[in-house]
Parts: structure tokens; sequence; C-alpha cells
């Protein structure tokens, strides 16, 4: 099993702050790792971290074989929620000044965004614009993809089309890490990390981590509330809120 | 039927009217040229909770909007109560972010003419529900995405509204917000409002008392979770991935799920009882192909879904 991206004990603080604490992290080739937690709960600093934009003060980060470059980050797609794309372009042209700027050969679109070639991207759905945005950095042929909430705001079918991509991919041997408050693209992953308050939280398959909150003895065997159950808890013994600063039962203003 | 017709009047209701059911009712509503709603139903009944589930640019917003009254249908009904009778939270603010928690809250008590003791009583309970009551003093532009969702629902529930009407209330938001939002949503319910709100989750939709799923304007599927789930037509399987089964199908983690309109599954896949996701893309993909459409008896769906997008 090829390791793609790997945090090993990694930890970034901003002044007196800890955004990441000594976290595990690793994606192997072929392989959909879902990456959940609250907002504020360290995820967008361990990606920066991963993909070397930030230095950890602590702790090693390995990218496709080494510490991560500027060379290995070329083989990285990455897809933020924002999408990346120009709006006032049409798709054709998104494609080609992409290819371009990536210094890639002059490639034909992909038959699955070929039918808008000729529309702009800001008139189409969020969900056609997802399937475009993924489409360009897929051809660029990464060996890991890094997707931020990929089908947030999309209907179901728009959905499925895009985890049918994210699939093809991962089983043409990428590793695909997804970061995600979504419990329903968390479902769709091949194995977990929860992240609460700067710290790996809870770790596995689906079943794994509905077995590690307990909550499935109290007759709810439910990823969301296993979800809430260990972010809640770990909120607890850090003292830091892995959500809102201010939520009920907890005063830590 | 004489309920019916006192409140599409706009009649007012009084406070003690519960038992009347408001909803939409085959609304159609077009923008332009294209048709934005195509005969939506949406049943909103006291002491539950509708949701409206479906992607970005489905029609959700024009339906809550045609039943708040903020747009007015080309054809069919909304019954609703009187404009005083209704809490609204758009999908953007809802909340004024150079007030405070506490002066949000006064504000929109004066707006809604609430008496100060009236007003004090129902302020300190919302502060309460909404776990702000550590925050009174903070501006609203300063609260978190979560917390100034919760403002706004609050300011909507202020004055005990009989029909709450809440656009995606927790979208973008993380899932422990995620949850309080739901109890604070669920709670006004239970206090008898009739409550219809939309969500881009599928398992959000999946607790509702009735779900309507949305997609280019046109209704796929309603009613009860549980009469959606029984409603799947012919067969659903499961098939190992990465080659794709024959026919309808789509990815469930690294394994496919496919769909038999006649329940003949291809040979390499082992039936599976369907899960609410299952069906809601069953939903989809009947109404996409309509000659495998046994759910549904509509037409082909609407070639100007993309112009109706367009003009958002």
């Amino acid at each position: 099993m090829t390791v793609l991206a790997q945090a090993r004990g990694a930890t970034r603080r901003f002044g007196a702050f800890t955004a990441v604490s000594a976290v595990d992290l690793a994606v192997a080739r072929g392989e959909v790792v879902g990456l959940l937690g609250g907002n504020g709960a360290g995820k967008t600093t361990l990606i920066r971290m991963l993909l070397g934009l930030l230095r950890p003060n602590g702790g090693e980060i390995r990218l496709l074989g080494g510490p991560p470059s500027r060379a290995a980050r070329r083989r990285v797609g990455y897809v933020p929620q924002t999408l990346g794309l120009y709006a006032g372009l049409t798709v054709a042209e998104n494609w080609a000044f992409t290819t371009a700027a990536f210094g890639g050969p002059r490639a034909p679109l992909p038959e699955r965004v070929a039918p808008w070639s000729r529309e702009l991207v800001g008139g189409l759905s969020l969900g056609e614009q997802r399937q475009v945005a993924f489409a360009v950095v897929l051809s660029r042929q990464p060996e890991l993809l890094v997707l931020d909430e990929p089908t947030s705001g999309v209907g179901p079918l728009g959905s499925a089309r895009l985890w049918e991509d994210i699939r093809d991919a991962a089983d043409r041997g990428a590793g695909v890490l997804v970061t995600t408050h979504n419990l329903e693209e968390a479902r769709q992953c091949d194995r977990l990390v929860v992240m609460a308050g700067g710290r790996v939280a809870a770790s596995g398959t689906a079943e794994d981590i509905i077995a590690a909150a307990g909550t499935a003895a109290a007759g709810r065997a439910d990823l969301e509330e296993a979800f809430v159950a260990i972010v809640t808890k770990q909120a607890g013994a850090t003292g830091r809120a892995g959500t809102d600063p201010v939520g009920p039962g907890s005063a830590a203003g | 039927m004489s309920e019916r017709r006192a409140a599409r009047q706009g009649a007012p209701e009084p406070s003690g009217g519960h038992g009347m059911s408001w909803g939409l009712e085959d609304v159609r509503v077009t923008r332009g040229r294209t048709l934005a709603l195509d005969g939506v139903t949406v049943p909103a009944e006291p002491g539950s909770v509708t949701v409206v589930v479906g992607g970005d640019g489905a029609g959700k917003t024009t339906c809550l909007q045609v039943l708040t009254g903020l747009l007015a249908p080309d054809s069919g009904t909304a019954r609703r109560p009187a404009k005083e009778h209704i809490g609204y939270v758009p999908a953007t603010a809802g909340l004024y972010t150079d007030l405070t928690v506490d002066e949000n809250l006064d504000f929109t008590a004066r707006a809604y003419r609430l008496s100060g003791a009236d007003h004090d009583r129902r302020a300190d309970q919302i502060l309460d529900r909404t776990g702000l009551a550590g925050v009174r003093t903070r501006l609203g532009g300063h609260l978190s995405g979560g917390m100034q969702r919760k403002l706004a629902t609050g300011m909507a529930l202020l004055h005990a509204p009989e029909l709450l009407v809440i656009d995606e209330p927790t979208t973008g938001v993380d899932p422990v917000s995620r949850v309080e939002l739901w109890r604070l949503i669920a709670g006004a319910a239970a206090d008898g409002a009739a409550v219809v709100a939309s969500t881009t989750y599928v398992n959000e939709a999946s607790r509702a008392a009735r779900v309507v799923l949305l997609e280019a304007g046109k209704a796929l599927a309603s009613g009860t979770p549980d009469a959606i789930l029984r409603g799947v037509s012919g067969a659903v399987g499961t098939a190992p991935g990465p080659a794709r089964p024959a026919g309808p199908s789509w990815r469930r983690g690294a394994n496919w799920r496919v769909w038999s309109p006649d329940g003949r599954l291809p040979d390499d896949a082992s039936p599976v009882d369907p899960d609410f996701e299952d069906a809601v893309v069953v939903a989809a993909l009947a109404a996409a192909s309509p000659s495998s459409a046994s759910a549904s008896s509509s037409p082909p769906a609407s070639p100007p879904a993309r112009e109706a997008r367009r003009e958002r």
C-alpha cells in the first residue's frame, strides 16, 4: 500500500493557539479518506500543512514520497469549495486556460462536460460547475486529490455523478482526501478521520466511529449522532469547543 | 372547505386557529418564459415539520417565497395565516449584523408590537433555547455562522408564529450547530407551529414528518419518509466496484447501487433494502427517464431547467 500523503504527530500553533495538535493521518493509493470536523476543528490547517503551504511546528509531513515541495504539489489536484473557475469564461475557455497554465498538452473536453462547452461557467448550476472544476483538475491526472465538500449544495443525481468521478479516480489509483462536515459525503468514504479541537478524536470506518462513540448502545446507530457525541466529548476534554465558541452546555466564551 | 376559503382570502386567523392547515397546492410559477415551479404541492400542518429538499436551483426558495406571500403564483393556491402570524428566515441574513443579540431581539419585538412583559418572557426563552444567553451584548456580525442562524431563527420565533418558513437553516453550518438548529425548529413545531424548512441535505429530510423532493421546479416525490421509502418501485441491489453494473446505477462507497424498475437485477448484483438516500436517487432517476418511471406519471423532465437557474 503506497502512502501518498502522511502527517505524523503534526502540530501547528498560531501564537498561543494550537490549531492542530499531534495529528496522524495517511492517505494511500486507491482509497477515499474523509476528514471530518466542525468549523475550527483544524481541518484546513492540516490540509495546508499536507500541501506544504504551512510549516508544522512539530511532527513530520510527507507528500508523494518526500517533504512537501512545489514539484510534489503539481501532482496534487485540489478542488476548493469556491471551485477556482472563471465564471465569465465558457467551459471550453476554462479548460483551455487551465490546461495551458499547467503546461499540459491540448486535450479534448471530457465527455461529461462537453455538452456545456460553449456555456459560461457562471450560468451553469452549482452541480454542473462542480463537475467542470473536477474535470479540469482530473485532466492533469493527479496522484492525490484533495476535495473540499465536493457535493455541497448539489441535488441527489448531481451528487451521484460527482461521486462516480471521485470513485473512478480512486479506482485508477489516485488517493482522495475529502474534507467535509456533510455526513452524507462521509458515508461515501472508505475511512474517516474525525477532528475536534485540533486533535484526531476518532478514526476508522463509519461503523468503527459509531462503535467508538457508544451511541449505538442508546439505540442510535447513526453516524451523525456518533459524530456529535465524539466532538462534544472532545470539546469537554480539551476545554476548546470544536464548533461555536458558545453553545448550549458550554459557556466557554 | 369554508376554512380554506377564509385562509385564501387572507382573513386573519384568531390565535386559537390550530388545526388549520397551510401550504401550497398545485402551484405554478413562471419567471419570464421559464417555469420555476411546475404544479408543486407542499403541505404544512400545525405541530409538524415539512422539509423541501433539493439541490441548488431546484426551486426551494421560490416555494418558500410563494408560501410567505413574497411571490404571487401564476396559478395554484397558497394557504397561509395573516402576515403577522408568519415567521420567515431567508437563506441569507435574517438578522442585523450591526446590532447586538439583545438589540436584534428588541427590534423584532417592536416590529411585532409585543408588549414589554411578553417580550421579556419570550426573549429569555429564545435566548435559552438558542444558547445565546452568554453573548447578549455581542454584535450579530461577530457571531459564528451557526450562531447567526440560531439568532435569525430565534427572531422569527419571537412572536410565536403559526407558520414558520425557514430557508436552508443549516447550509454550511457545522454538524453540532446543525443538530441544535433542528432542535430549535422541532421545538417550534412542538409548540404548535406549522414549519416548512428547506435543505440540501437528504439525511435531514429523512427526519421530517413530511418531505417534498424538488428538482428543476418539479416535485419528484412527496409524503412521509416511510411513504417515500415504500414508493420505491422495482428492486435496488448492490454490486461490487469498480465495473459498472448494467442498468441505472450510482456509487455508494466502493460499491455500486443498481436500480431495476421491473425488479430484475443484473446477475452481479444482490438485492438490498433501499434506505432513504436510495429512495431519493431512485425518484430522481425515475423522473429523468420517463419510459422507466412507474412511480411518476409526470411528463419528461422539463428542458427549461437550465434557463430557470440562470434567472436566479
